[in-house]
């Protein structure tokens, strides 16, 4: 399908806009919706994994013959019992996996290269019995000094994670063995003349921690495999076709034996766009010959699933006295974790996407460490970079006496600029956006003692990708509407309210399901930012094909021709000559339909190159206890372009929901390690997510500037909310103690050096 | 893996016979440490020893002499008590810090003093009001300070078979009350970074009479701080007062660097805390 | 050891079931009685994801051991509802669009029945200090907050 062009926002909408109850708010909010591990079959085993209780070690021996002979004990697999297979990229969403090295994540071969790295796994009757299985499984380690920071892995003697392996990217490349697994580069103009003409540069270097997404409900999975080698997957994920693949690469396995049926999602923010459980349960049920149920501890979400990196990035920005940027400059450092595939890549596309800059340097370098091998999470890659950019615009601003807002707007990318990872913008919001945040209340209210505000922007891509939907009519007039989108924070209602819109009949009337992968075409996975665009694309397009049927059958109804037939308000409408038949609703063609040609059921699809990209800008209060540097969030403001809110109430659901993503990994959030590797904060206690009482209510700004790229002008939206936050809070956080801060989290301690450093 | 024996005993007599029979039985009472551990650290118990069922441990009684609260009664039923609010508001308000709103519902301050935490937060708020804890055991009923219950990290002065039964915290002085907050990066959830808790009386005249002084994450224990109290008595808690108080405190303070806090913050954030809670605690009791 | 019997109450009906003396009342409610609504988060008591009532008082049911049920009554999500209609806290929830994945939807709606029973007026700050104790990492608190007080006013006789 071509892309359709924009109504231009001219279109009057009766059911897009509006904020229906979604349809399966009822069995969430009563207990009966089901999750991973809510499901339970007949003759089920319970998996548990043995971890390594050491960050970098050679695994010389296993032995599970203790394990084996204990009580209750089923199976036992370890990474021998996982074929081998070759390195090669494979497409996984938003980023590239090595199935290699998704294999050996998955279960350790040759090395342990983190704390928590699974060794083993076992199916026992009961999940007891089967973790002190684990612990009867010995496991002989060469302990080798561990990799845990940036500094470490560029260290000229540093421990290789992965030996033998070379950087690849944009050259000069390091010779010989490497923790740097890629390097990035790009540039435009003269950087170091441009600065020269600069009449205030400002730099620096910002780090920001690990984060987790943290999800609230854990990965799990249940397996059934059958003789034949057919496998059925329960599973909580973003994406039942990427985990279909998956696991079929992993264990080189036939596509078709795989079928992977999606639990309802207790979040995943990114993190469940990949697979840890579902191959070791399908191993370990073909050996045990009975279905297998595994479900991750807290303690091993942290230590061994997600997050995002860790970063160190300098950036460097020249302006001159007018506001107008002449250059920058930026290095970025990600900490892939223990395998290649940090999210530098979209960093590097990110970092100067929203500005204009006539000349512009970045290097950004893809570095293995020992911790977990980070997974994708909301928009990865692009807070950490705008938290180096934004902050050293929030500086130069306050050099300038420019108002932040200002000097954004006067460099803000608009309708026609080529952006600065290549493409040239269609039309964007991103000018909207920062007028609207300007002349917002906020921006213009007081400020109390010992408070600041600080001002960012973001930027995100949103994609496109592969959707399907079908729709179909029931007897009774009403429809169901089947997608592969697993639904995350409210895709069902967005999916119904596009078919009600369409066809004209009411959103209660429609019912809508995400199916597993035997019963719906493919679908990518629900991430990017792309299902109430695409796939909701897909759902227009299979909406207007029933319209046809519709229409043909109210011909066949009327014997007129379908020319004849208009198809307004959710009737069938004669014209022509046929205009003296009274109008046909949906319910009085579904009554006919057996006379008129049978059932009535339309699929499309839709494979969108681009999606129309994401901008937003966010305000932030904080003060700060200047005797003990706690800071407190005091008021904050999102604004952001949706293009067009199908369901509002769920577009800024996801603006407040990234905002307090992000404020958490601005002030509170970070991955811990002793010497050892070891996480120290593996739970809700220690590693500080935002709770209720941390948060003021959140504001939302929602600008509709129509994306060309859709019918109704949606852009997605659940991603660029996090962009922001990090360099918002940083810049308020700066402003209300008249100190840059550089790393974050901005914990008290830190925030209270910052003060007592500028005393002196 | 073999179910743990569980038994919820009716008296006193009772718990201490199972206490003193296995040493490694362990009482139960909220649950909210000793069931983490188990899961988290592998820590199973040979015997749970549900004290709950025990009417003596859940009684919460108050008179002129002050209060006598049950072992196992939850930090819920004590907070939401409006008697006990007036009377020790910086005790109810350490007690309402414990976790969540759900934890509130099981926790105790048995249990967070046998935890022997030393950022617990009742731990504190206890001592500053002097409250005493009554330990049953093999050789009948002891009365111990809370300040001598706890005498390291996980460590407390308790022999084999004894547990506590019951708080005793007398009333306080026509012109005396308490204060407790604590440092935490977050609003709730946390735990103590710095906990403070103070309990002034005052004469008539509004000069301190006398005072405790505890701070909590700073050393093994919560400690007293005598050199702060000294500090505050004769005083009217004026600014030149409060800042020998938190020099003191800082001085007494002994923290550790670990995940929550460093050294030199915790003694920092020690006098801080402990000037605006003792500020507190004197507005507090020259309105009484 | 053999397991233990335990007779309890759950919801309004008497059920009985077994259990090991170390296992939780969650693992219980899941595992053995089927009552999947209620969902486990951290196992640690600092998610609230597995919010139940034991006697009136808002537990984690992780942090409960099945064996103390014996008598008990335990309320969970399952019985939030009244007769064929939704709660207003589940009405509310829903017409607030106060949830997103929904996996910490039941701990919260059974921990805000806990508040406004003992606090039916709550201010925001109340109602946001008392489920501090119930992570969502969806919503940034918002609009379940604005769900809160709205049910609040509601059941008060405020609104619809």
């Amino acid at each position: 399908m071509s892309n359709p062009k924009s109504d231009g926002g001219e279109r009057k909408y009766k059911v897009v806009g509006t904020r229906p109850i979604r349809h399966d708010g009822l069995d969430k909010v009563t207990g009966r919706a089901n999750y991973g591990a809510d499901l339970a079959l007949p003759g089920m085993l319970h998996g548990a994994i043995l971890r390594s209780p050491h960050a970098h070690a050679r695994i010389k021996k296993i032995d599970v013959s203790k394990a084996l002979a204990m009580p209750g004990v089923k199976a036992i697999v370890t990474g021998a019992d996982f074929p081998e297979i070759g390195s090669g990229g494979m497409a996984a969403g938003e980023s590239h996996i090595d199935p290699k090295d998704l294999q050996a994540n998955i279960m350790a071969r040759g090395k342990a290269l983190y704390h928590g790295h699974a060794i083993a796994a076992v199916a026992a009757t009961s999940v007891e019995q089967a973790r002190e299985a684990c612990k009867m499984i010995a496991v002989d380690y060469e302990v080798l000094k561990p990799v845990l920071s940036l500094e470490q892995a560029l260290a000229k003697d540093a421990p290789i994670l992965h030996e033998g392996r070379k950087a690849v990217g944009v050259p000069p490349l390091p010779e010989g063995d490497t923790n740097i697994m890629m390097r990035l580069a790009n540039a435009k103009g003269d950087v170091d003349a441009a600065f020269k003409t600069a009449d205030v540069v400002v730099e620096g270097w910002y780090e920001a921690s690990m984060a987790h997404q943290g999800y609230i409900e854990p990965h799990a999975t249940v397996v059934t495999t059958r003789e034949n080698g057919q496998a059925e997957i329960w599973c909580s994920t973003q994406g039942p076709f990427a985990v279909k693949s998956m696991v079929a690469v992993t264990l080189q396995l036939d596509p078709n034996l795989i079928r992977v049926t999606p639990s309802e999602i207790g979040g995943g923010f990114g993190g469940k766009t990949t697979i840890y459980l579902e191959p070791v349960a399908l191993l370990l049920s073909q050996k045990a010959r009975r279905p297998v149920k595994m479900v991750m501890s807290r303690e091993e979400v942290f230590r061994a699933t997600g997050p995002t990196s860790g970063t160190r990035i300098w950036a460097k920005l020249g302006v001159k006295k007018d506001g107008s940027f002449v250059a920058a400059d930026t290095r970025m450092e990600f900490e892939a974790g223990a395998f290649a595939g940090s999210p530098m890549g979209a960093a590097t596309m990110t970092v100067f996407a929203s500005y204009n800059f006539p000349n512009f340097r970045l290097e950004g370098l893809d570095i293995v460490v020992n911790k977990p091998k980070v997974a994708a999470y909301r928009a990865p890659g692009a807070p950490n970079a705008a938290y180096a950019i934004e902050t050293v615009i929030d500086e130069a601003a306050e050099k300038l006496g420019m108002d932040p807002i200002e000097l954004r707007l006067k460099n803000a990318v608009k309708e026609g600029d080529v952006a600065s990872y290549g493409p040239k913008f269609d039309r964007i919001g991103f000018v909207e956006c920062l007028q609207a945040a300007k002349n917002h209340p906020h921006y213009k209210a007081p400020l109390g003692k010992n408070q600041g505000r600080g001002v960012g922007a973001g930027f995100w891509f949103n994609v496109g990708l592969q959707s399907s939907a079908t729709v179909s009519i029931n007897d009774d007039g009403s429809a169901v509407v089947r997608t592969g989108n697993p639904d995350i924070g409210g895709s069902r209602a967005s999916m119904a309210i596009t078919v009600a819109e369409e066809i004209g009949i009411p959103v209660e009337r429609v019912r809508p399901l995400v199916g597993d992968t035997d019963t719906v075409g493919y679908c990518d996975l629900t991430g990017g930012s792309r299902v109430t665009y695409a796939t909701g694309m897909a759902v227009i397009e299979a909406s207007k094909i029933v319209i046809e049927h519709l229409r043909a059958r109210a011909a066949t109804i009327w014997g007129c021709e379908v020319d004849a037939v208009e198809w307004r308000d959710g009737q069938a409408i004669g014209t022509n000559g046929a205009s003296d038949n009274k109008p046909l609703t949906v319910a009085d063609i579904a009554k006919q339909m057996g006379h008129t040609g049978g059932p009535i059921i339309a699929s499309a699809s839709v494979n969108p190159p681009a999606a129309g990209p994401g901008f937003g800008v966010h305000i932030c209060d904080v003060e700060v206890d200047p005797e003990t540097g706690r800071t407190t969030v005091a008021r904050y403001t999102v604004v952001q372009d949706a293009g067009k809110a199908v369901h509002p109430s769920y577009v800024e659901g996801q603006l407040q929901g990234g905002a307090a993503q992000g404020i958490g990994w601005a002030l509170w959030e970070e991955y811990l390690f002793d010497k050892d590797g070891k996480m120290e904060n593996p739970g809700f206690l220690d590693y500080r997510m935002p709770v209720a009482s941390d948060l003021p209510m959140i504001d939302t700004v929602v600008v509709e500037v129509p994306n060309p790229l859709h019918p109704y002008g949606v852009r997605g939206v659940g991603e660029t909310p996090i962009v922001p936050p990090l360099a918002t809070v940083g810049n308020a956080v700066s402003r209300a103690i008249g100190v840059r801060m550089h790393q974050l989290p901005m914990t008290p301690p830190r925030v209270l050096d910052a003060i007592e450093t500028k005393k002196g | 893996m073999e179910s743990v024996r569980y038994e919820a005993p009716n008296d006193v007599e009772a718990a201490v016979r199972l206490l003193a029979a296995d040493a490694g039985a362990k009482v139960l009472s909220g649950g909210t440490d000793l069931i983490v551990q188990m899961r988290i650290m592998n820590r199973v118990p040979t015997v749970f020893v549900d004290v709950k069922r025990i009417p003596r441990l859940s009684a919460l009684a108050l008179d002129a002499k002050g209060l006598r609260a049950g072992a196992a009664v939850p930090a819920a039923r004590i907070y939401e008590n409006e008697a006990i609010r007036q009377l020790w508001p910086g005790l109810a308000e350490a007690t309402d810090l414990i976790g969540s709103s759900q934890i509130q519902g099981r926790a105790t301050w048995a249990g967070n003093l046998c935890n022997a935490s030393p950022a617990a937060d009742s731990v504190p708020a206890l001592i500053a009001c002097g409250a005493t804890a009554v330990v049953a055991g093999p050789k009948g009923e002891r009365r111990v300070p809370v300040e001598q219950i706890n005498t390291g990290p996980g460590k407390t002065s308790l022999a084999p078979g004894e547990f506590i039964v019951e708080f005793e915290i007398p009333a306080p002085a026509p012109h005396a009350s308490d204060a407790y907050q604590r440092l935490i990066p977050r609003s709730e959830m946390d735990i103590a970074v710095v906990g403070v808790g103070v309990a002034l009386t005052l004469d008539a005249g509004g000069v301190v009479t006398a005072a405790r002084v505890v701070l909590g994450a700073v050393a093994p224990t919560a400690i007293l701080v005598p050199e702060a109290a000294a500090a505050l008595v004769g005083t009217k808690c004026e600014e030149a007062a409060l800042e020998r108080a938190g020099q003191a405190a800082t001085a007494a303070a002994k923290p550790i660097d670990d995940r929550r806090g460093t050294v030199a913050y915790r003694k920092k954030i020690s006098a801080v805390l402990t000037k605006r809670v003792a500020k507190q605690a004197y507005e507090r009791a020259k309105a009484r | 050891m053999a397991k233990i019997q335990v007779q309890t109450t759950i919801n309004g009906e008497q059920l009985d079931f077994l259990c090991d003396g170390q296992q939780s009342l969650l693992s219980a409610l899941r595992d053995e009685l089927g009552l999947t609504g209620t969902k486990e988060g951290c196992s640690t008591g600092d998610c609230g994801a597995c919010s139940i009532t034991l006697d009136g008082q808002l537990v984690p049911a992780c942090l409960v051991l099945a064996a103390e049920a014996e008598g008990r009554e335990i309320g969970t999500v399952e019985g939030v509802a009244q007769g064929s209609g939704l709660h207003p806290i589940q009405r509310k929830f829903l017409e607030h669009a106060a949830l997103q994945c929904g996996v910490c939807t039941p701990g919260l709606i059974v921990a805000t029945r806990a508040l406004l029973l003992k606090n039916p007026n709550p201010t925001e700050a109340e109602a946001r200090y008392y489920l501090a104790g119930n992570l969502c990492r969806c919503t940034g608190y918002d609009k379940i907050i604005k769900a809160v007080l709205d049910a609040a006013a509601s059941m008060r006789g405020e609104s619809a």
